[in-house]
């Protein structure tokens, strides 16, 4: 045999079996990662509807959906002023309230903090909406975080006004 | 290694021996020659192997009576508490059994980090050590999630949370570890199935990590190389065997007194009520083991790099012995590093501390402090004060300067302080 490198047949034959072999371990091991994803019934919880008839102006109620709390307050017309009189280029993740809140006076939101994941608690905090005890986020009548570790605003899901009395979340 | 052609006595024995050579194994661990100056900072090695064994035995035992689901784990932990014979001692000792295993593991590193044992030739021990540290925080913040209170659900809730710090996987990762949209039936499901299994992984390691040490044999206070074996030497048995027995009785004594007298002291009141998704308690903290790297995550004010700093904190001590240049072991002969090093034990309570505490002003600023000094202790004081320092003269072995015997005359004046 000659000294020099040349590809043979032989290592064609090791590169395909190897790249076989990792094919194979890999189709193997998904099964095992991807279990543990959200299942079928998980998913499934994906609605919920909730009736905000009883809700008076200034008060919120926090419903569960797929597991999160998700707050629904109705704001009170200084809130709504407060929240709307605020020049957003400052703010840490710039959004405008009305972007957040379509009806006014109705601001849906998940109940999450976007740090790592505590409840904030309402009319609280130094802008008068939600601070969150765990590390001291502040967020403002519109949600929106304004002081603390936590990096962007509370999460608005997707719902909609089934009727004047009913919210669908999700 | 000693005795690799030991002969069993028996014919029996012999036969085995020939087959399974387990009774080689364990004429070397009798024999096994140790460094005859190890002190009582050198027997919690014997105290994690039993911390370990418990907690796998009483782990065990609550698992024949504990329910995974999430509508039921709380109340059959308190069924554990009050109607199976002897559930409340035997919870109570698996519950406690972690903060004396941590306990332990921490009189057992920071040994480490006095006497150098970290470095050459002993590496690899090091690393897997850092390593089964890493595993028993895992397995004991899961073990905490399963009561499934208040704490369990919140801490679960923030530690998995780190995750979602990650750019653009954040969100698929939690999700992933939690199989839902939030910390939920699945996660506590998963959790004890994982809770179950990783002690026996560390059950490996630690293997590996004392199969690791039988290679260059143990470190000493005076951090020299020694003949093995030697006048410097005895046999592991009697002599650490008893030693470490006795060094255990008083640790029980500890441990009772936790189980006995104060068997909630550690824990924290908010998770004798139930998981409730919709209210975090006002003051959420993990468990005491884990404050100091809590107290690093909170100092930094941005997200990502909070948790980056947190994974650092645990990371830097991986590579501690590249970090660390000095040729010399024992800080007993690094007049300098001995200062830094009791500096550095003050540091992290102080950021163990700092953790208990609301994340705000005073509090805050010491947190900030003391997370930096932890930095720069081991990224740039370690390297650059092993280059410079003047340390003191190493003796040659353990014996002579103790028998008047030294060439060295200054180290007969300080005898004491190495025997
Ligand atoms: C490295 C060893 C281990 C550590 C550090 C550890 C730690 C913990 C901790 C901190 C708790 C929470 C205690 C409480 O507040 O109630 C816990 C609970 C539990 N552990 Fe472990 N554990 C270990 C090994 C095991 C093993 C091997 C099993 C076997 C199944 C086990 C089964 C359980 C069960 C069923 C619970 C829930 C009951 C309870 O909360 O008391 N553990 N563990
Ligand atoms: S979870 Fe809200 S500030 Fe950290």
């Amino acid at each position: 045999m000659s000294d020099e490198k040349k590809v043979q047949r032989r290592d064609f034959i090791f590169t395909a079996s190897y790249a076989l072999g990792a094919v194979g371990v890999g189709a193997a091991v998904w099964p095992l990662i991807d279990q543990m994803n959200p299942d079928r019934s998980v998913k499934a919880l994906a609605s919920t509807e909730v009736d905000i008839s009883s809700l008076e102006p200034g008060k919120s109620i926090t419903v569960l959906w797929r597991g999160k709390p998700v707050f629904i307050k109705r704001r009170t017309p200084e809130e709504i002023a407060e929240a709307r009189d605020v020049s957003v280029e400052n703010l840490p993740h710039p959004e405008k309230d009305e972007d957040r809140a379509k009806n006014p006076e109705w601001l849906v939101m998940l109940g999450i903090c976007t740090h790592l994941g505590c409840v904030p608690l309402g009319d609280k905090g130094e802008y008068n909406g939600w601070f969150c005890p765990c590390h001291g986020s502040h967020y403002d009548t519109s949600g929106r975080i304004r002081k603390g570790p936590a990096p962007k605003n509370l999460e608005i899901p997707k719902y909609e006004f089934v009727n004047s009395n009913t919210i669908k979340i999700g | 290694m000693s005795n690799h052609n030991y002969v069993p006595s028996s014919k029996l024995g012999k036969w085995f021996n020939d087959r399974l050579p387990l009774l080689t194994l364990s004429a070397h661990l009798k024999e096994y020659p140790t460094p005859k100056n190890l002190n009582y900072w050198w027997t919690f090695g014997g105290i994690l192997t039993f911390c370990l064994i418990t907690q796998i035995i009483t782990g065990v035992v609550l698992g024949m009576h504990y329910v995974a689901h999430a509508d039921f784990a709380f109340d059959s932990v308190e069924h554990i508490m009050r109607d199976v014979n002897y559930g409340w001692l035997i919870r109570y000792v698996h519950a406690n059994g972690a903060s004396m295993f941590f306990l332990a593991v921490y009189i057992h590193i920071f040994r480490a980090l006095y006497y150098g044992s970290y470095k050459s030739p002993r590496e690899v021990i090091w690393i897997i050590g850092m390593i089964i540290y890493l595993l028993m925080m895992m397995t004991a913040f899961m073990g905490y999630v399963l009561p499934w209170g208040q704490m369990s659900f919140w801490g679960a809730t923030v530690i998995t949370n780190l995750f979602s710090a990650i750019p653009f996987f954040g969100e698929g990762i939690t999700n992933w570890l939690w199989g839902g949209y939030a910390v939920d039936k699945p996660t506590l499901t998963r959790f004890f199935s994982l809770h179950y299994l990783l002690p026996f992984l560390i059950l490996g390691l630690v293997i590996l990590h004392i199969w690791a040490l039988h290679v260059p044999g143990n470190n000493n206070p005076i951090g020299i190389e020694l003949k093995k074996p030697s006048k410097d030497t005895v046999p592991f048995h009697p002599y650490i065997v008893i030693k470490d027995l006795f060094a255990l009785l008083l640790f029980l004594i500890v441990f009772a007194f936790f189980v006995f007298y104060s068997p909630n002291i550690l824990g924290h009141s908010d998770n004798y009520i139930e998981a409730n998704p919709m209210v975090t308690p006002a003051h959420i903290v993990p468990e005491w083991y884990l404050l100091p790297f809590y107290a690093i995550l909170r100092s930094v004010p941005d997200k990502l790099l909070g948790v980056v700093a947190m994974f650092a904190s645990i990371f830097i001590l991986v590579v501690l012995p590249w970090l660390d240049t000095s040729k010399i072991r024992s800080a007993i002969f690094r007049p300098i590093y001995k200062q830094l090093y009791w500096i550095l034990v003050l540091d992290v309570i102080i950021l163990g501390y700092m953790g208990a505490m609301p994340a705000e002003g005073t509090y805050l600023l010491i947190a900030r402090a003391a997370t930096a000094y932890y930095f720069i202790h081991f990224l740039i004081i370690l390297p650059i004060l092993g280059k410079k320092e003047k340390t003191l003269p190493v003796p040659p072995n353990i014996t002579d300067p103790v028998l008047g015997g030294s060439s060295n005359p200054q180290m007969v004046k300080k005898k004491e302080k190495y025997i």
